[in-house]
């Protein structure tokens, strides 16, 4: 047995990977492919069954209803928001964190920054409904000044996703400008660039395939997240309370599966075109 | 470094407020959890402990949180068995396909959690016809784990090559014994930061779970989410987050101890 994997290599991989791959390429892709053809499927108004015939039904409902739009081009641009918010807070502290900070404080730094991260989303959900509740502190700072809260709604929404995923931003934009050699700063100086030039010029476009690595979570997280928006966003709807509230045992999983299509969709142009980036080896 | 003092200020400043808007609203958690107000007025007007009694004694609570470790531990196995294996077949080898199965592998976290769940509630009920159980959560869990198993032990191999093990085949040991004594050791502290991260991941995790858990198995964040909008429990629920927090400071030790303070085994992120 031994001496039969020792000459061939190919027979050594196939079985270690083939337990996992059984997993993911079967199990996962196989359940992937399955909610695909469910969401070309109905159901059975008055039995609640599902009835395995081909329809695109749940497809044209999805998109000539007008609510589904509206709810998939807010989803989509809550998510771009979001992104946008973290790589503009990430990437100072990343950079603070990598060329600035002594050893120590790095440590340190990197500590406060994770420490969020084991704390529980919906723990982290809850204090900004603390945050934004009718008398919480928000609305206790901003009354002086004669400003009203804005209450549970989209910004609410908006501030709390992107306080969610902030850590999953810091950390590989961190990771990647501590890759940048020091020397590149000097030699940009040496060349006459000023601090924000050398910024913008070096240190920035060997940041971007990290900050891209960064926004395929804070992307996908903000497609999928029904729970952050039902917490603090009020009567608000996102695509993912559309997937949530039709995939009920009473509801209509083929629609929701239809629905669940359209993150899929938008996640998989998202990688193909992070990929040129080469954004997917900074994972 | 060069950078002018101005920037280096403006750069200090920024990542000090930043860090204060991280810790206020986990402040507000705790403080509230004390504060005498059913409906969390600020300022606080009095302090009591009479919530984390009442917590104390919520027997919905309790149960959950008996229910969490259980589903975590069985996902971190499970995650430990399969991802590690996967890296260790996807080290060195070129294969036609392979950024295939490197694709894969990020496609559980890539996609949306709501996607994961939804498929598996699906595959499990509709198209396999298997009730949902504390299995299907574990399944589901093990699944999305693998970004913390997988990347630890490939960032271990990447970072130690393979050396060590063909100096140990080199010197007359067999594939099981180099396994053993070479590469198991090798890969431990990684293959415990992955199993630290999993357990939090699977611990903390609400969205698949709640498409792939049944009725009567709570796991505590399905615990939280349900109470969390009735007003009589919200004190109660706001204490559990609290202690959830304080909580969250022993993985944070662990993994400091582990690792020395490197980003690389504390965050599925790399």
């Amino acid at each position: 047995m031994s001496s039969l994997i020792d000459r061939r290599p190919g027979l050594r991989v196939g079985l270690l990977l083939t337990p996992p791959m059984l997993w993911l390429g079967v199990a996962y892709l196989g359940a992937l492919a399955a909610l695909l053809m469910t969401s070309l499927w109905t159901q059975d108004d008055f039995t609640g069954l599902i009835e395995r015939t081909w329809t695109l039904e749940n497809f044209q409902e999805l998109f000539t209803v007008e609510v589904y739009r509206t709810i998939t081009v807010r989803t989509i641009g809550i998510a771009a928001l979001v992104t946008v918010i973290d790589a503009v807070l990430a990437f100072p502290i990343a950079l603070y964190m990598a060329k600035i900070a002594s050893p120590r404080t790095q440590r340190l730094l990197v500590i406060a920054v994770l420490m969020p991260l084991w704390a529980s989303y919906l723990v982290k959900a809850y204090a900004w409904r603390g945050m934004f509740a009718a008398d919480g502190p928000i609305a206790w700072i901003a009354a002086p000044f004669g400003i009203d809260s804005p209450g549970y709604g989209l910004p609410a929404t908006t501030i709390t996703l992107a306080y969610l995923w902030l850590p999953y931003m810091i950390l590989p934009i961190f990771a990647g400008l501590e890759r940048v050699p020091d020397s590149l700063f000097e030699a940009s100086a040496d060349l006459g660039g000023r601090s924000l030039l050398t910024l913008r010029r070096v240190v920035l476009p060997m940041a971007f395939p990290a900050i891209v690595a960064g926004s395929i979570f804070t992307f996908s997280l903000t497609m999928g997240d029904y729970i952050a928006v039902r917490i603090v966003g009020g009567t608000s709807q996102l695509l993912g309370n559309v997937v949530f509230d039709n995939s009920g045992a009473a509801n209509n999983l083929p629609f929701a599966a239809a629905v669940a299509t359209v993150p899929i969709v938008v996640m998989l142009a998202y990688l193909a075109a992070a990929r040129r980036t080469g954004a997917l080896e900074n994972l | 470094m060069t950078m002018s003092r101005g920037l280096r200020a403006a750069l200090t400043a920024f990542t000090v407020l930043v860090l204060v808007g991280i810790y206020v609203p986990l402040l507000l958690v705790l403080v509230n959890s004390f504060n005498i107000d059913n409906t969390f007025g600020w300022p606080p007007p009095g302090l009591t402990l009479h919530w984390w009694q009442l917590a104390l004694q919520s027997v919905g609570a309790r149960e959950a949180l008996l229910t969490s470790p259980k589903v975590a531990a069985l996902a971190t196995l499970a995650a430990l068995a399969f991802w590690t294996l996967a890296a260790m077949g996807l080290r060195r080898t070129r294969f036609y396909g392979r950024h295939v199965v490197s694709l894969l592998i990020i496609l559980p976290i890539a996609l949306p959690g709501i996607v994961t769940g939804l498929a598996f509630q699906n595959g499990f009920r509709t198209i396999l016809g298997v009730p949902l159980s504390l299995w299907t959560i574990v399944i589901a869990h093990a699944t999305f784990c693998i970004v913390t198993v997988f990347n630890n032990v490939q960032a271990r191999f990447q970072r130690l090559g393979g050396g060590f093990e063909q100096a140990s085949m080199d010197l007359g040991a067999g594939r099981w014994t180099t396994f053993r004594l070479v590469t198991f050791p090798m890969l431990r502290s990684a293959l415990l930061a992955g199993a630290l991260l999993s357990f939090g991941l699977s611990f903390d995790e609400i969205v698949v779970t709640t498409f792939t858990a049944s009725s009567h198995d709570q796991t505590l964040p399905l615990w939280i989410f349900q109470n969390l909008f009735r007003p009589n429990q919200a004190p109660i629920v706001n204490v559990v987050a609290a202690f959830l927090m304080i909580l969250s400071a022993i993985p944070i030790y662990i993994a400091q101890r582990l690792s020395g303070g490197t980003a690389e085994s504390m965050t599925g992120a790399r």
